[in-house]
Protein backbone atom coordinates (compact mmCIF):
# COMPACT_ATOMS: atom_id res chain seq x y z
CA UNK A 1 0.00 0.00 0.00
CA UNK A 2 1.72 3.15 -1.20
CA UNK A 3 -1.19 5.62 -1.19
CA UNK A 4 -4.58 5.86 0.48
CA UNK A 5 -6.82 7.27 -2.24
CA UNK A 6 -10.14 5.52 -1.85
CA UNK A 7 -11.92 2.79 0.05
CA UNK A 8 -13.25 1.35 -3.21
CA UNK A 9 -9.97 -0.39 -3.96
CA UNK A 10 -9.13 -1.15 -0.33
CA UNK A 11 -9.09 -4.92 0.18
CA UNK A 12 -10.49 -6.47 3.36
CA UNK A 13 -6.99 -7.49 4.41
CA UNK A 14 -5.70 -3.90 4.19
CA UNK A 15 -8.81 -2.45 5.84
CA UNK A 16 -8.49 -4.78 8.83
CA UNK A 17 -4.77 -4.03 9.07
CA UNK A 18 -5.54 -0.31 9.21
CA UNK A 19 -8.26 -0.78 11.83
CA UNK A 20 -6.16 -3.12 13.98
CA UNK A 21 -3.21 -0.71 13.85
CA UNK A 22 -5.58 2.12 14.77
CA UNK A 23 -6.59 0.09 17.82
CA UNK A 24 -2.98 0.17 19.08
CA UNK A 25 -2.68 3.86 18.18
CA UNK A 26 -5.80 4.55 20.24
CA UNK A 27 -4.04 3.01 23.25
CA UNK A 28 -1.21 5.52 22.76
CA UNK A 29 -3.79 8.33 22.87
CA UNK A 30 -4.80 7.22 26.37
CA UNK A 31 -1.29 7.31 27.85
CA UNK A 32 0.34 10.18 29.62
CA UNK A 33 3.03 10.52 26.93
CA UNK A 34 1.07 10.53 23.68
CA UNK A 35 4.07 10.36 21.42
CA UNK A 36 5.77 7.69 19.35
CA UNK A 37 9.11 7.97 17.55
CA UNK A 38 8.02 5.91 14.53
CA UNK A 39 8.03 8.72 11.91
CA UNK A 40 10.92 10.78 13.26
CA UNK A 41 12.55 12.74 10.47
CA UNK A 42 9.62 12.29 8.05
CA UNK A 43 7.78 15.29 6.65
CA UNK A 44 4.01 15.33 6.19
CA UNK A 45 2.44 18.16 4.16
CA UNK A 46 -1.22 19.02 4.68
CA UNK A 47 -2.27 20.41 1.29
CA UNK A 48 -5.77 21.82 1.70
CA UNK A 49 -7.55 23.42 -1.26
CA UNK A 50 -10.86 23.40 0.64
CA UNK A 51 -11.76 24.66 4.08
CA UNK A 52 -11.49 22.09 6.81
CA UNK A 53 -11.05 22.20 10.53
CA UNK A 54 -11.41 18.76 11.96
CA UNK A 55 -9.77 16.75 9.19
CA UNK A 56 -6.75 19.04 9.03
CA UNK A 57 -6.15 19.24 12.78
CA UNK A 58 -6.81 15.53 13.06
CA UNK A 59 -4.14 14.75 10.46
CA UNK A 60 -1.84 17.26 12.11
CA UNK A 61 -2.30 15.72 15.55
CA UNK A 62 -1.79 12.24 14.09
CA UNK A 63 1.45 13.19 12.33
CA UNK A 64 2.78 14.98 15.40
CA UNK A 65 2.01 12.06 17.70
CA UNK A 66 4.16 9.93 15.40
CA UNK A 67 6.98 12.53 15.62
CA UNK A 68 6.72 13.57 11.95
CA UNK A 69 7.30 17.19 10.93
CA UNK A 70 4.11 18.83 9.69
CA UNK A 71 3.80 21.59 7.12
CA UNK A 72 0.35 23.09 6.68
CA UNK A 73 -0.49 24.49 3.30
CA UNK A 74 -3.85 26.16 2.75
CA UNK A 75 -4.71 27.30 -0.76
CA UNK A 76 -6.00 30.60 0.58
CA UNK A 77 -3.11 32.98 1.07
CA UNK A 78 -0.71 30.80 -0.93
CA UNK A 79 0.67 30.88 -4.47
CA UNK A 80 -2.41 28.94 -5.55
CA UNK A 81 -4.39 32.18 -5.36
CA UNK A 82 -1.79 33.61 -7.75
CA UNK A 83 -2.63 30.84 -10.22
CA UNK A 84 -0.07 28.13 -9.40
CA UNK A 85 -1.06 24.76 -10.82
CA UNK A 86 -1.33 21.52 -8.84
CA UNK A 87 1.70 20.24 -10.75
CA UNK A 88 3.91 23.16 -9.75
CA UNK A 89 2.76 22.98 -6.15
CA UNK A 90 3.49 19.26 -6.12
CA UNK A 91 6.95 19.74 -7.56
CA UNK A 92 7.66 22.42 -4.97
CA UNK A 93 6.70 19.97 -2.23
CA UNK A 94 8.88 17.29 -3.86
CA UNK A 95 11.82 19.67 -3.86
CA UNK A 96 11.25 20.18 -0.14
CA UNK A 97 11.37 16.36 0.19
CA UNK A 98 7.91 15.75 1.57
CA UNK A 99 7.37 12.10 2.50
CA UNK A 100 3.58 12.27 2.51
CA UNK A 101 1.02 14.66 1.11
CA UNK A 102 -2.40 14.82 2.71
CA UNK A 103 -4.58 16.46 0.09
CA UNK A 104 -8.11 17.87 0.14
CA UNK A 105 -9.28 19.20 -3.18
CA UNK A 106 -12.63 20.35 -4.63
CA UNK A 107 -12.02 18.32 -7.80
CA UNK A 108 -12.80 14.60 -7.68
CA UNK A 109 -9.72 12.64 -8.64
CA UNK A 110 -7.12 15.29 -7.75
CA UNK A 111 -5.36 12.98 -5.22
CA UNK A 112 -5.29 10.12 -7.75
CA UNK A 113 -3.79 12.49 -10.32
CA UNK A 114 -1.13 13.53 -7.81
CA UNK A 115 -0.34 9.91 -6.97
CA UNK A 116 -0.16 8.68 -10.56
CA UNK A 117 1.46 11.69 -12.22
CA UNK A 118 5.06 11.10 -11.26
CA UNK A 119 5.30 14.77 -10.17
CA UNK A 120 6.04 13.69 -6.66
CA UNK A 121 7.44 10.62 -4.95
CA UNK A 122 5.59 11.03 -1.67
CA UNK A 123 2.74 8.89 -0.39
CA UNK A 124 -0.60 10.55 -1.11
CA UNK A 125 -3.46 10.44 1.38
CA UNK A 126 -6.86 11.56 0.18
CA UNK A 127 -8.48 13.84 2.77
CA UNK A 128 -11.57 14.40 0.63
CA UNK A 129 -11.78 15.06 -3.09
CA UNK A 130 -14.88 16.68 -4.57
CA UNK A 131 -17.83 14.29 -4.41
CA UNK A 132 -15.58 11.25 -4.84
CA UNK A 133 -14.17 9.84 -1.59
CA UNK A 134 -13.01 10.62 1.93
CA UNK A 135 -11.36 7.35 2.94
CA UNK A 136 -10.03 8.27 6.39
CA UNK A 137 -13.51 9.45 7.43
CA UNK A 138 -14.96 6.09 6.37
CA UNK A 139 -12.17 4.29 8.23
CA UNK A 140 -12.84 6.22 11.42
CA UNK A 141 -16.57 5.54 11.05
CA UNK A 142 -15.83 1.85 10.53
CA UNK A 143 -13.49 1.90 13.54
CA UNK A 144 -16.22 3.49 15.69
CA UNK A 145 -18.82 1.01 14.41
CA UNK A 146 -16.49 -1.94 14.94
CA UNK A 147 -15.79 -1.00 18.56
CA UNK A 148 -19.53 -0.64 19.16
CA UNK A 149 -20.33 -3.91 17.37
CA UNK A 150 -17.67 -5.76 19.37
CA UNK A 151 -18.97 -4.25 22.62
CA UNK A 152 -22.53 -5.36 21.81
CA UNK A 153 -21.25 -8.85 20.98
CA UNK A 154 -19.09 -8.86 24.13
CA UNK A 155 -15.87 -9.59 22.22
CA UNK A 156 -12.71 -7.66 21.49
CA UNK A 157 -12.61 -5.53 18.36
CA UNK A 158 -9.08 -6.32 17.02
CA UNK A 159 -9.34 -8.61 14.02
CA UNK A 160 -13.14 -8.48 13.87
CA UNK A 161 -15.25 -7.13 11.03
CA UNK A 162 -18.82 -5.79 10.75
CA UNK A 163 -20.54 -8.95 9.53
CA UNK A 164 -24.29 -8.68 10.04
CA UNK A 165 -24.31 -5.04 11.13
CA UNK A 166 -27.09 -2.94 9.56
CA UNK A 167 -26.17 0.69 8.91
CA UNK A 168 -28.41 3.49 7.63
CA UNK A 169 -26.76 6.43 5.88
CA UNK A 170 -29.24 9.29 5.78
CA UNK A 171 -29.36 12.59 3.92
CA UNK A 172 -27.53 14.23 1.04
CA UNK A 173 -25.94 11.19 -0.62
CA UNK A 174 -25.51 13.08 -3.91
CA UNK A 175 -22.84 15.48 -2.68
CA UNK A 176 -21.39 13.25 0.02
CA UNK A 177 -17.94 11.75 -0.42
CA UNK A 178 -18.31 10.43 3.13
CA UNK A 179 -21.32 8.35 2.07
CA UNK A 180 -19.50 6.95 -0.96
CA UNK A 181 -16.40 5.95 1.01
CA UNK A 182 -18.58 4.42 3.71
CA UNK A 183 -20.66 2.38 1.26
CA UNK A 184 -17.56 0.73 -0.19
CA UNK A 185 -15.73 0.20 3.10
CA UNK A 186 -18.67 -0.99 5.20
CA UNK A 187 -19.63 -3.42 2.45
CA UNK A 188 -16.07 -4.76 2.33
CA UNK A 189 -16.23 -5.24 6.11
CA UNK A 190 -19.47 -7.21 5.80
CA UNK A 191 -22.07 -4.67 6.93
CA UNK A 192 -25.42 -4.15 5.20
CA UNK A 193 -25.76 -0.53 4.12
CA UNK A 194 -29.05 1.23 3.39
CA UNK A 195 -29.10 4.75 1.95
CA UNK A 196 -32.04 6.97 2.88
CA UNK A 197 -32.70 10.37 1.36
CA UNK A 198 -34.88 12.39 -1.00
CA UNK A 199 -34.72 11.09 -4.59
CA UNK A 200 -33.27 14.43 -5.70
CA UNK A 201 -30.26 13.94 -3.40
CA UNK A 202 -29.40 10.43 -4.61
CA UNK A 203 -26.83 10.18 -7.40
CA UNK A 204 -27.45 8.71 -10.83
CA UNK A 205 -26.29 5.10 -10.87
CA UNK A 206 -26.89 4.49 -7.16
CA UNK A 207 -28.70 1.27 -8.13
CA UNK A 208 -25.33 -0.24 -9.08
CA UNK A 209 -23.88 0.40 -5.60
CA UNK A 210 -23.69 -2.52 -3.18
CA UNK A 211 -26.45 -1.18 -0.94
CA UNK A 212 -30.20 -0.75 -0.64
CA UNK A 213 -31.93 2.59 -1.27
CA UNK A 214 -35.00 3.84 0.59
CA UNK A 215 -36.82 7.16 0.65
CA UNK A 216 -38.69 7.01 3.96
CA UNK A 217 -36.63 7.40 7.14
CA UNK A 218 -39.35 6.22 9.53
CA UNK A 219 -39.84 2.99 7.60
CA UNK A 220 -36.08 2.45 7.48
CA UNK A 221 -35.84 2.99 11.26
CA UNK A 222 -38.66 0.49 11.82
CA UNK A 223 -36.42 -2.12 10.18
CA UNK A 224 -34.22 -1.95 13.30
CA UNK A 225 -30.83 -0.68 12.10
CA UNK A 226 -27.77 -1.02 14.37
CA UNK A 227 -26.40 2.40 13.45
CA UNK A 228 -27.79 5.56 11.85
CA UNK A 229 -25.31 7.86 10.15
CA UNK A 230 -26.69 11.34 9.53
CA UNK A 231 -24.95 13.33 6.78
CA UNK A 232 -24.50 17.07 6.82
CA UNK A 233 -26.82 19.04 4.56
CA UNK A 234 -24.19 20.77 2.46
CA UNK A 235 -25.65 24.25 2.12
CA UNK A 236 -22.68 25.38 0.01
CA UNK A 237 -23.60 22.80 -2.63
CA UNK A 238 -27.38 23.40 -2.66
CA UNK A 239 -27.30 25.13 -6.02
CA UNK A 240 -30.56 23.63 -7.32
CA UNK A 241 -34.05 23.02 -5.98
CA UNK A 242 -33.33 19.66 -4.34
CA UNK A 243 -36.19 20.02 -1.83
CA UNK A 244 -38.84 22.65 -1.13
CA UNK A 245 -37.53 23.96 2.19
CA UNK A 246 -35.11 23.08 4.95
CA UNK A 247 -38.09 22.76 7.29
CA UNK A 248 -39.57 20.07 5.10
CA UNK A 249 -36.22 18.33 4.75
CA UNK A 250 -35.77 18.38 8.49
CA UNK A 251 -39.25 16.96 9.09
CA UNK A 252 -38.84 14.07 6.65
CA UNK A 253 -35.14 13.21 6.79
CA UNK A 254 -33.81 14.91 9.91
CA UNK A 255 -33.06 12.91 13.06
CA UNK A 256 -35.38 14.83 15.38
CA UNK A 257 -36.54 14.23 18.95
CA UNK A 258 -39.52 12.14 17.81
CA UNK A 259 -37.26 9.73 15.92
CA UNK A 260 -34.91 9.59 18.91
CA UNK A 261 -37.88 8.58 21.06
CA UNK A 262 -38.91 6.07 18.38
CA UNK A 263 -35.63 4.20 18.84
CA UNK A 264 -36.55 3.65 22.50
CA UNK A 265 -40.10 2.64 21.59
CA UNK A 266 -38.74 0.09 19.13
CA UNK A 267 -36.50 -1.27 21.90
CA UNK A 268 -33.32 -0.50 19.97
CA UNK A 269 -31.13 0.01 23.02
CA UNK A 270 -27.87 -0.57 21.13
CA UNK A 271 -28.48 1.59 18.07
CA UNK A 272 -25.97 4.44 17.77
CA UNK A 273 -26.31 7.78 15.97
CA UNK A 274 -23.31 8.97 13.98
CA UNK A 275 -22.46 12.24 12.28
CA UNK A 276 -19.23 13.11 10.47
CA UNK A 277 -19.50 16.75 11.52
CA UNK A 278 -19.78 19.65 11.34
CA UNK A 279 -23.40 19.31 12.48
CA UNK A 280 -26.29 21.58 11.52
CA UNK A 281 -28.13 21.24 14.81
CA UNK A 282 -31.90 21.41 14.34
CA UNK A 283 -31.61 20.63 10.64
CA UNK A 284 -30.39 17.10 9.92
CA UNK A 285 -29.94 16.24 13.61
CA UNK A 286 -31.65 17.62 16.71
CA UNK A 287 -29.62 18.85 19.65
CA UNK A 288 -31.12 16.13 21.87
CA UNK A 289 -30.03 13.42 19.42
CA UNK A 290 -26.57 14.91 18.97
CA UNK A 291 -26.03 15.06 22.74
CA UNK A 292 -27.71 11.75 23.63
CA UNK A 293 -25.83 8.72 24.92
CA UNK A 294 -26.42 7.11 21.52
CA UNK A 295 -24.39 9.80 19.78
CA UNK A 296 -20.87 8.79 18.75
CA UNK A 297 -19.92 12.22 17.38
CA UNK A 298 -17.10 12.88 19.83
CA UNK A 299 -15.88 9.29 19.74
CA UNK A 300 -15.65 9.67 15.96
CA UNK A 301 -13.42 12.73 16.32
CA UNK A 302 -11.22 10.93 18.85
CA UNK A 303 -11.00 7.82 16.67
CA UNK A 304 -10.12 10.00 13.68
CA UNK A 305 -6.71 10.74 15.16
CA UNK A 306 -6.04 7.02 15.81
CA UNK A 307 -7.11 5.98 12.32
CA UNK A 308 -5.00 8.70 10.67
CA UNK A 309 -2.01 7.70 12.80
CA UNK A 310 -2.48 4.14 11.54
CA UNK A 311 -2.69 5.29 7.92
CA UNK A 312 0.40 7.49 8.19
CA UNK A 313 2.32 4.79 10.01
CA UNK A 314 1.48 2.01 7.56
CA UNK A 315 2.21 4.20 4.52
CA UNK A 316 5.37 5.88 5.79
CA UNK A 317 7.17 3.85 8.44
CA UNK A 318 8.37 1.00 6.25
CA UNK A 319 11.17 0.87 3.75
CA UNK A 320 10.74 1.62 0.07
CA UNK A 321 10.04 -1.96 -0.94
CA UNK A 322 6.43 -2.99 -0.63
CA UNK A 323 5.26 -5.61 1.79
CA UNK A 324 4.59 -8.74 -0.27
CA UNK A 325 2.04 -9.83 2.33
CA UNK A 326 -0.13 -6.81 1.64
CA UNK A 327 -0.70 -6.45 -2.08
CA UNK A 328 -2.74 -3.49 -3.18
CA UNK A 329 -5.79 -4.94 -4.83
CA UNK A 330 -7.30 -2.86 -7.59
CA UNK A 331 -10.32 -5.03 -8.18
CA UNK A 332 -12.27 -5.52 -5.02
CA UNK A 333 -14.48 -8.59 -5.38
CA UNK A 334 -16.56 -7.70 -2.32
CA UNK A 335 -17.87 -4.63 -4.09
CA UNK A 336 -19.53 -6.14 -7.11
CA UNK A 337 -22.99 -4.61 -7.25
CA UNK A 338 -25.72 -6.58 -5.55
CA UNK A 339 -29.02 -7.06 -7.24
CA UNK A 340 -31.19 -5.83 -4.42
CA UNK A 341 -34.06 -3.84 -5.86
CA UNK A 342 -34.22 -0.17 -4.98
CA UNK A 343 -37.42 0.37 -3.00
CA UNK B 1 43.96 -31.80 4.90
CA UNK B 2 40.39 -31.88 3.61
CA UNK B 3 37.95 -29.22 4.46
CA UNK B 4 34.32 -30.37 4.63
CA UNK B 5 32.25 -28.55 2.02
CA UNK B 6 29.91 -26.03 3.58
CA UNK B 7 26.38 -27.30 3.24
CA UNK B 8 23.93 -24.46 3.14
CA UNK B 9 20.69 -24.92 5.04
CA UNK B 10 21.84 -27.71 7.33
CA UNK B 11 19.03 -29.71 8.91
CA UNK B 12 17.50 -27.94 11.92
CA UNK B 13 18.90 -29.29 15.16
CA UNK B 14 17.14 -29.13 18.47
CA UNK B 15 19.30 -27.45 21.09
CA UNK B 16 16.70 -27.20 23.88
CA UNK B 17 13.90 -29.73 24.23
CA UNK B 18 10.71 -29.20 26.20
CA UNK B 19 12.24 -30.46 29.47
CA UNK B 20 15.28 -28.18 29.00
CA UNK B 21 13.03 -25.14 28.49
CA UNK B 22 11.03 -26.04 31.61
CA UNK B 23 14.18 -26.40 33.72
CA UNK B 24 15.65 -23.16 32.41
CA UNK B 25 12.44 -21.24 33.15
CA UNK B 26 12.18 -22.70 36.64
CA UNK B 27 15.76 -21.62 37.35
CA UNK B 28 15.16 -18.12 35.93
CA UNK B 29 12.03 -17.78 38.08
CA UNK B 30 14.08 -18.57 41.19
CA UNK B 31 16.85 -16.21 40.05
CA UNK B 32 14.35 -13.38 39.61
CA UNK B 33 12.99 -13.95 43.12
CA UNK B 34 16.49 -14.14 44.55
CA UNK B 35 17.74 -11.00 42.78
CA UNK B 36 14.62 -9.14 43.94
CA UNK B 37 14.78 -10.61 47.48
CA UNK B 38 11.18 -11.76 47.15
CA UNK B 39 8.25 -10.96 44.93
CA UNK B 40 7.59 -7.38 46.04
CA UNK B 41 6.91 -4.89 43.21
CA UNK B 42 7.69 -7.46 40.50
CA UNK B 43 6.24 -6.92 37.01
CA UNK B 44 7.05 -9.26 34.11
CA UNK B 45 6.69 -7.72 30.65
CA UNK B 46 6.95 -10.07 27.68
CA UNK B 47 8.01 -8.75 24.28
CA UNK B 48 5.73 -10.06 21.47
CA UNK B 49 5.39 -12.52 20.21
CA UNK B 50 7.19 -15.26 22.12
CA UNK B 51 8.36 -13.20 25.06
CA UNK B 52 4.78 -12.90 26.30
CA UNK B 53 4.06 -16.64 26.79
CA UNK B 54 7.50 -16.93 28.42
CA UNK B 55 6.58 -14.12 30.83
CA UNK B 56 3.32 -15.91 31.64
CA UNK B 57 5.18 -19.16 32.33
CA UNK B 58 7.70 -17.37 34.57
CA UNK B 59 4.87 -15.66 36.46
CA UNK B 60 3.13 -18.99 37.06
CA UNK B 61 6.38 -20.43 38.46
CA UNK B 62 6.85 -17.39 40.69
CA UNK B 63 3.24 -17.83 41.83
CA UNK B 64 3.96 -21.48 42.64
CA UNK B 65 6.91 -20.48 44.87
CA UNK B 66 5.15 -17.51 46.48
CA UNK B 67 1.37 -18.13 46.78
CA UNK B 68 0.76 -14.46 47.63
CA UNK B 69 1.51 -13.62 43.98
CA UNK B 70 -1.32 -13.63 41.41
CA UNK B 71 0.54 -14.52 38.19
CA UNK B 72 -1.92 -12.68 35.98
CA UNK B 73 -1.70 -9.47 38.00
CA UNK B 74 2.07 -9.15 37.50
CA UNK B 75 2.27 -10.08 33.80
CA UNK B 76 2.01 -7.77 30.81
CA UNK B 77 2.99 -7.39 27.19
CA UNK B 78 5.21 -4.64 25.83
CA UNK B 79 5.17 -4.04 22.07
CA UNK B 80 8.31 -2.39 20.73
CA UNK B 81 7.47 -2.22 17.00
CA UNK B 82 6.93 1.55 17.01
CA UNK B 83 10.27 2.11 18.74
CA UNK B 84 12.49 -0.02 16.50
CA UNK B 85 15.48 1.59 14.79
CA UNK B 86 15.08 -0.56 11.68
CA UNK B 87 11.53 0.50 10.75
CA UNK B 88 12.70 2.19 7.57
CA UNK B 89 14.81 -0.80 6.52
CA UNK B 90 11.96 -3.29 6.55
CA UNK B 91 8.43 -3.50 5.19
CA UNK B 92 5.92 -1.93 7.55
CA UNK B 93 4.90 -4.15 10.40
CA UNK B 94 1.62 -3.52 12.19
CA UNK B 95 2.13 -2.96 15.91
CA UNK B 96 0.91 -5.47 18.46
CA UNK B 97 -0.91 -4.75 21.67
CA UNK B 98 0.79 -3.32 24.75
CA UNK B 99 -0.94 -4.38 27.96
CA UNK B 100 0.38 -3.33 31.32
CA UNK B 101 -0.71 -4.90 34.60
CA UNK B 102 -3.35 -2.80 36.42
CA UNK B 103 -0.72 -1.67 38.94
CA UNK B 104 1.25 0.09 36.19
CA UNK B 105 5.03 0.13 36.11
CA UNK B 106 5.91 3.25 38.10
CA UNK B 107 8.35 2.41 40.93
CA UNK B 108 8.11 -1.30 40.03
CA UNK B 109 10.86 -3.81 39.33
CA UNK B 110 10.23 -4.57 35.68
CA UNK B 111 11.67 -7.75 34.21
CA UNK B 112 11.64 -7.66 30.41
CA UNK B 113 11.24 -11.15 28.97
CA UNK B 114 12.16 -12.18 25.44
CA UNK B 115 12.94 -15.45 23.72
CA UNK B 116 16.27 -14.75 21.99
CA UNK B 117 18.82 -12.04 22.76
CA UNK B 118 20.84 -11.28 19.61
CA UNK B 119 21.85 -7.76 18.49
CA UNK B 120 20.24 -6.11 21.53
CA UNK B 121 18.25 -3.72 19.33
CA UNK B 122 14.88 -5.09 20.41
CA UNK B 123 15.81 -4.48 24.04
CA UNK B 124 16.97 -0.94 23.26
CA UNK B 125 13.57 -0.31 21.66
CA UNK B 126 11.89 -1.86 24.72
CA UNK B 127 13.77 0.48 27.06
CA UNK B 128 12.58 3.47 25.00
CA UNK B 129 9.01 2.16 25.04
CA UNK B 130 9.17 1.69 28.82
CA UNK B 131 10.32 5.27 29.32
CA UNK B 132 7.17 6.50 27.55
CA UNK B 133 4.94 4.34 29.73
CA UNK B 134 6.29 5.16 33.17
CA UNK B 135 9.33 5.12 35.40
CA UNK B 136 10.21 1.69 36.81
CA UNK B 137 12.53 1.58 39.82
CA UNK B 138 14.65 -1.15 38.24
CA UNK B 139 14.58 -2.79 34.80
CA UNK B 140 16.05 -6.26 34.37
CA UNK B 141 16.23 -8.57 31.38
CA UNK B 142 15.47 -12.29 31.22
CA UNK B 143 15.92 -14.28 28.00
CA UNK B 144 15.54 -17.94 27.16
CA UNK B 145 18.51 -17.94 24.78
CA UNK B 146 21.49 -15.60 24.46
CA UNK B 147 23.08 -16.25 21.08
CA UNK B 148 25.73 -13.52 21.19
CA UNK B 149 26.60 -11.06 18.38
CA UNK B 150 25.59 -7.99 20.40
CA UNK B 151 25.58 -4.66 18.55
CA UNK B 152 24.74 -2.51 21.58
CA UNK B 153 26.01 -2.41 25.18
CA UNK B 154 23.16 -4.51 26.53
CA UNK B 155 23.33 -7.73 28.56
CA UNK B 156 20.80 -10.06 30.11
CA UNK B 157 20.44 -10.50 33.88
CA UNK B 158 18.90 -13.95 33.59
CA UNK B 159 19.75 -16.32 30.73
CA UNK B 160 18.20 -19.73 30.09
CA UNK B 161 21.02 -20.90 27.85
CA UNK B 162 24.06 -19.27 26.31
CA UNK B 163 24.18 -20.53 22.77
CA UNK B 164 27.30 -19.79 20.72
CA UNK B 165 26.09 -19.37 17.14
CA UNK B 166 27.30 -18.21 13.77
CA UNK B 167 25.50 -15.13 12.48
CA UNK B 168 24.51 -17.16 9.40
CA UNK B 169 22.44 -19.44 11.59
CA UNK B 170 18.89 -18.79 12.74
CA UNK B 171 17.71 -19.57 16.23
CA UNK B 172 14.01 -20.39 16.41
CA UNK B 173 12.02 -20.76 19.58
CA UNK B 174 8.78 -22.70 19.33
CA UNK B 175 6.30 -22.44 22.20
CA UNK B 176 3.07 -24.36 22.41
CA UNK B 177 1.05 -21.18 23.09
CA UNK B 178 1.86 -20.00 19.55
CA UNK B 179 3.45 -22.77 17.50
CA UNK B 180 2.39 -26.12 16.24
CA UNK B 181 4.29 -28.72 14.25
CA UNK B 182 2.24 -31.19 12.24
CA UNK B 183 -0.84 -30.10 14.16
CA UNK B 184 0.70 -30.69 17.58
CA UNK B 185 1.94 -28.07 20.03
CA UNK B 186 5.72 -27.96 20.33
CA UNK B 187 8.18 -26.57 22.85
CA UNK B 188 11.72 -26.47 21.57
CA UNK B 189 14.63 -24.28 20.52
CA UNK B 190 16.18 -25.16 17.17
CA UNK B 191 19.08 -23.85 15.13
CA UNK B 192 18.58 -23.69 11.38
CA UNK B 193 20.83 -22.91 8.46
CA UNK B 194 24.41 -21.76 8.72
CA UNK B 195 27.49 -23.40 7.29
Amino acid sequence: MKHLLSTHDLALHDALRLLDTAEEMAAVGEREIKKLPALRGRTVVNLFYEDSTRTRISFEAAAKRLSADVINFAAKGSSVSKGESLKDTAQTLEAMSADAVVIRHPASGAPARLAASGWIDAAVLNAGDGTHEHPTQALLDAFTLRRHWAKVAGTGSPGSDLTGMRVLIVGDILHSRVARSNVWLLKTLGAEVTLVGPPTLLPVGVDTWPCTVRYNLDEALADRPDAVMMLRLQAERMNAAFFPSTREYSRRWGFDDARLAALDTLGLGDTVIMHPGPMNRGLEISAAAADSVRSTVLAQVRNGVSVRMAALYLLLAGGTHDDPAAPTVRENPALSPTKEPAV
Amino acid sequence: MTVPAPHAGAAPRVVLAEADIDRALTRIAHEILEANKGSADLVLLGIPRRGYPLAQRLARRIGAVDPSVDPRAITGQLDVTLYRDDLQRNPTRPPRATQLPPTGIDEKVVVLVDDVLYSGRTIRAALDALADLGRPRIVRLAVLVDRGHRELPIRADHVGKNLPTSSAERVRVHLEEIDTAAGRPVNEVVIEGGA
